[in-house]
């Protein structure tokens, strides 16, 4: 045991390792969903910006998809399954709520008795659940944690709702989280998260018969005045300028809230995230999604800044600059 | 702030947001007939003006402000003295 009582030595800071994504096979266009509902390609580009995005499959399930996106990442990491110690899902999408997602995929992974929990922030999801990992390997309650955004949206939502069906979609991204090396600095900054309970009617599911509902105008006035700040206060936390980011990477809910949170905090758009134009609003995979994207595409420069901003249902929010690995 | 300054300041927020030259935005246009603004476009103006005018213009407020004449009247009459 350390001197400490935890089970590792603490951490001066954590960092990801290594990043995963998955999409399901299915790609939806504008011009699929329009022979469902009354909509068009040129109503969603200019409404959503999404071009296309993926549906899951009847039997694919948000565990199914957390697999494969945690596979890719622990693969890219270098680790084994025996090193990981906690595995943490974030996802709000799963159809049944026992048992949950994270001890099924560590099994699947081949992960021996990890510590294992879901965690529903919504499409802030996996902004908690970094949060959540760094603090654990800073305390010494884990050393290596696999963190998981996870979502088959599709499951919750009305196909013939053109208001919801043109934007949600389904996929997993995934990141493996370790200590940084002594000296080093931090690899995930201190968060900036907190929630709006008294807005918690603007997205819901009312219960487990119904679908996803949210009022359009009222979330989007929202996203785009109460968040830029919080996303500033994560840049100030970190000691990081907003000039100094390699990439803005926000949930990916609407192309224009994404665009309209840049523009207010002064991010070029060049350097912002815009992953929902081929995977649609995937909650708490689309921030994973997008980095892993952008990281594999060689986007963003190894050791450079990004700042990931996540938020949505609840209405719970997060955000946290990250190193790039 | 009179009116004609609203409508200029106006202006310069509809040429930002949506692209619309501001010599077209005149009193008497439509938002969403005539400039081609959709709701989402709106909500933008409207948070835009709260920060340029200092008047908050409620989603209920809102969809009643059809054209621009709309708009300017509602921040004239709602602007404060320090406005």
């Amino acid at each position: 045991m350390t001197s400490s009582g935890s089970p590792f030595a603490p951490a001066a800071g954590a960092r990801i390792l290594s990043l995963g994504g998955y999409q399901p096979g299915n790609v939806v266009t504008n011009d699929d969903l329009a022979t469902q509902v009354d909509t068009s390609d040129e109503w969603i580009r200019s409404r959503v910006g999404i071009i296309s995005r993926r549906f899951a499959g009847p039997e694919e399930s948000v565990t199914d998809m957390a697999f494969e996106a945690g596979a890719k990442a622990l693969a890219g990491s270098g680790l084994s399954p025996g090193d990981i110690d906690l595995v943490i899902v974030a996802t709000c999408s799963t159809e049944a709520s026992i048992p949950n997602v994270s001890a099924v995929v560590a099994h699947r992974l081949g992960i021996v008795a990890p510590g294992a929990y879901d965690l529903n922030a919504a499409c802030a999801g996996f902004c908690y659940a970094m949060a959540n990992a760094s603090d654990a390997i800073r305390a010494g309650t884990a050393r290596h944690v696999l963190v998981i955004g996870s979502e088959k949206m599709t499951a919750w939502v009305d196909p013939t709702d053109r208001s919801t069906s043109i934007i949600f979609a389904d996929g997993a991204g995934a990141v493996v989280v370790g200590p940084v090396a002594d000296g080093e600095p931090p690899g995930i900054g201190p968060v900036a998260w907190g929630s709006a309970g008294d807005m918690a009617e603007k997205i819901v599911i009312a219960d487990r018969n119904s679908f996803l509902q949210q009022e359009g105008q009222a979330v989007f006035r929202w996203t785009t005045t109460a968040l830029h700040p919080i996303a500033a206060q994560a840049c100030e936390r970190a000691g990081v300028a907003v000039s100094e980011l390699s990439a803005f990477v926000p949930h990916q809910a609407n192309l224009r809230i994404v665009e309209a949170i840049a523009r207010r905090l002064g991010v070029p758009r060049e350097r912002v995230a815009d992953d929902i134009v081929h995977a649609g609003n995937t909650s708490s995979a689309s921030i994973p999604l997008a980095l892993s994207r952008m990281v594999e595409r060689g986007e963003l420069k190894s050791g450079s800044p990004a700042l990931l901003l996540g938020f949505g249902a609840g209405m719970c929010y997060a955000a946290q600059v990250i190193t790039v690995p | 702030m009179n009116e004609q300054e609203i409508l200029a300041g106006l202006g310069e927020i509809v040429e930002e947001i949506a692209g619309v030259p501001a010599d077209e935005v005149t009193p008497s246009k439509s938002f969403v007939d005539d400039l081609d603004i959709d709701s989402l476009s709106m909500v933008e103006i409207a948070v835009a003006a709260q920060d340029k005018f200092g008047v908050e213009i409620p989603d209920d407020q809102l969809k009643d402000l059809t054209t621009v004449q709309d708009v300017v009247n509602y921040v004239s009459k709602n602007a404060g003295g320090s406005a």
